[in-house]
């Protein structure tokens, strides 16, 4: 219970950190921030929304602390502010549109390419210098320099350009209404099929290398030979008695890897201009839209910090020893 | 061979460690490619910004690698960005190392209370995503090649650090370091002189990897527009295929040399990688000269791998002979 206190105020603590950089960042910028931040309204904006919008960033002429914690106060009600882009509506609505399909597409991506990575690692250190070992390590490390983005231009460019076996991008189809059917999920598949298989590609290698790693420093260990000695099953030693053990510092990593592989798929997003956050990013930069820039920033790390939590509790309950260390 | 000087012989020893090694050879061949490339590719073309012919055209005699959607020359403009994005890697790459050392030798050296303070930082900034963070930082400055260094740098620094501490934290144990410490020798000596010798070849990864991630965050961030868009660089030259929308016209030309570029300097990298490893970890080392062993006496070699090396042979102790 200690551990994962201790895991969650740190947590606590990042997001903190992140809120703070977003609150200085536009403060640190050459020239006066509210000018600049809100050049871009000009002829858009009535005096009373600009007052507004200057008010949920703290941008008023009180002291900096009280603007720091009127911008927390803020924060905390979901209070983004305005997007330009997507003008008048509240970043945290247009936020809100994109981020299931970031979750879908990410969070599928991450799954699969853990699973099978992992498992393809625990067959290369099993059958060392076989044929897995011999080339699917360097295959995948070959795969994992290409951009993200690349790949996925390339898999859109060949199976949905040419050949034309899959959509060429979005969510799902215009002439579908969402809803919870059986037509419109498979649609919903259908289109993430590229995008999550590219993002697969370019992350196995990752998993599989440091199994793999892991599973041959662990199979040469005293107490697996001794499994293997006392005559078990070589699925079990391998298993039950290696894999789970070689799997702590892959769960570690599991962690770090996260933001790194969210912002790859955020990038694929825009190749297949699929509806989630990495395509909102880019309307956002490219229309100078700050406030939706920092909320983005802000919603993302909030992901990666809970999943992060939810790995500490997964490693809770892999590793034992974790749990003793409370008393 | 004759070596004069300590240091002249540790790079001819990586060299010669690095030719033995069938991985690194690959990777050090193709950097050294990319390398020349870099130095020599742009003086053999022209402005690669000119237009110079049709808009879209496929390759051709006259233009190799075809024209983009403003009818420039795409073989110019993948070599000058060879140049360009090298250049900005392989400097973020020095640098991210730079600051990671500073902080997680400090760190690790120094303990206590800075130690828990360094730490909660380089945890902190490695837990917050880095594109999205890279993206917001990188938006407020006025873009050009140092606004992207500097954000690659504060985006990337963190897990140097923690590396670095980790490895820091192992060696001030060592009998090496109490020695120095009783001689009398001053704290930045010793972390200069003794401590951060020992981790050279740590310290040459990280430089190696560092420069990975900095060639693929910095395409990335100049794909979504976030670099100088009239500079040419390898992520500019993706920019422009998307914005022209390469893809729906069939346009493959306009971004396949430059994403295989990408992908070659990063295998390449990472290969060398690979092989320094195989070169550096004992215990490879060992593994690979007890399969050697085994094989000339026509034996196969059992599953796992030596862990202890008897002394002076070369090969694993006898525990560890599994035959």
């Amino acid at each position: 219970m200690r551990y994962i206190l201790r895991r969650l105020g740190f947590y606590l603590l990042a997001a903190w950190a992140a809120v703070t950089l977003n609150f200085f960042l536009p403060r640190l910028m050459p020239g006066d921030p509210a000018t600049a931040l809100f050049a871009r309204f000009r002829g858009r904006l009535s005096p009373e929304a600009m007052d507004a919008l200057r008010q949920t960033f703290g941008l008023t002429d009180a002291s900096l602390i009280q603007q720091y914690f009127t911008y927390l106060a803020h924060v905390f009600r979901g209070d983004l502010g305005i997007s330009v882009a997507y003008f008048p509506s509240p970043v945290s609505q247009v936020i809100g549109m994109g981020l299931v399909w970031t979750l879908l597409l990410a969070g599928t991506a991450v799954l699969i390419s853990f699973v099978i990575g992992t498992l393809l690692g625990v067959a290369a250190a099993w059958w060392r210098h076989g044929w897995i070992d011999a080339w699917l390590p360097t295959t995948f490390a070959f795969l994992g320099a290409f951009p993200y983005f690349w790949l996925a231009m390339v898999a859109l460019y060949v199976l949905g350009f040419t050949l034309g076996w899959f959509p060429l991008g979005h969510a799902y189809g215009d002439d579908l209404s969402p809803g919870l059917n059986a037509t419109f999920i498979a649609d919903v598949v259908r289109h993430a099929a590229l995008p999550v298989a590219t993002v697969v590609l370019a992350t196995l290698g990752g998993w599989l290398l440091s199994m793999r790693n892991t599973m041959i420093a662990i199979l040469g260990s005293d107490y697996v030979n001794l499994a293997r000695a006392k005559g078990l099953r070589p699925a079990r030693v391998v298993l039950r008695y290696s894999a789970r053990n070689a799997l702590l510092p892959s769960v570690t990593g599991f962690g770090m890897a996260l933001g790194f592989i969210l912002g790859g798929s955020l990038l694929t997003e825009i190749v297949f201009s699929y509806p989630g956050e990495g395509y909102l990013l880019v309307q956002a930069v490219r229309n100078q839209d700050y406030a939706l820039m920092q909320g983005i920033f802000l919603i993302i790390t909030l992901a990666v910090l809970g999943a992060n939590w939810l790995v500490d509790l997964v490693y809770l309950w892999l590793d034992p020893r974790t749990r003793e260390s409370e008393s | 061979m004759s070596r004069d000087g300590s240091r002249a012989s540790g790079i001819v020893l990586w060299w010669d460690a690095v030719r033995r090694d069938r991985k690194a050879t690959a990777g050090a061949g193709i950097v050294l490619f990319f390398v020349l490339v870099a130095l020599i590719g742009p003086l053999l073309v022209g402005d690669p910004n000119a237009l110079v012919g049709i808009p879209l055209q496929p390759p051709s005699a006259a233009h190799w690698f075809g024209t983009t959607g403003q009818g420039q020359d795409v073989l110019a403009q993948v070599l000058v960005g060879t140049r360009t994005s090298l250049a900005i890697g392989f400097g973020v790459g020095l640098t991210v190392v730079l600051v990671g050392a500073l902080v997680g030798v400090t760190a690790g050296y120094l303990g206590g209370k800075m130690d828990g303070l360094l730490s909660l930082l380089f945890n902190v900034f490695l837990v917050i995503p880095g594109l999205p963070l890279a993206i917001v930082i990188a938006a407020y400055l006025p873009s050009g090649p140092l606004t992207l260094g500097l954000v690659l740098v504060v985006t990337g620094w963190a897990w140097n650090a923690r590396v670095l501490r980790a490895q820091t934290l192992s060696q001030r144990k060592r009998d090496f370091v109490a020695a120095a410490v009783v001689a009398g020798e001053s704290r930045f000596r010793i972390v200069t002189r003794e401590i951060l010798p020992t981790m050279t070849s740590l310290l040459v990864a990280q430089v190696i990897g560092s420069t990975v991630y900095a060639i693929g965050a910095q395409v990335g961030l100049e794909f979504l527009g976030l670099g100088d868009v009239s500079a040419v660089t390898w992520g500019t030259n993706l920019y422009w295929a998307q914005n022209d929308s390469a893809l729906l016209t069939g346009a493959w030309w306009t971004f396949l040399p430059t994403g295989l570029c990408v992908a070659l300097v990063g295998f390449g990298l990472t290969l060398l990688n690979f092989g320094f490893d195989e070169i550096t970890n004992p215990r490879l080392q060992l593994e690979r000269a007890w399969r050697a062993h085994l094989f000339r006496r026509g034996r196969k070699p059992a599953r796992s791998t030596p862990v202890v090396a008897a002394p002076g042979s070369g090969l694993p102790a006898p525990a560890v002979d599994h035959e």
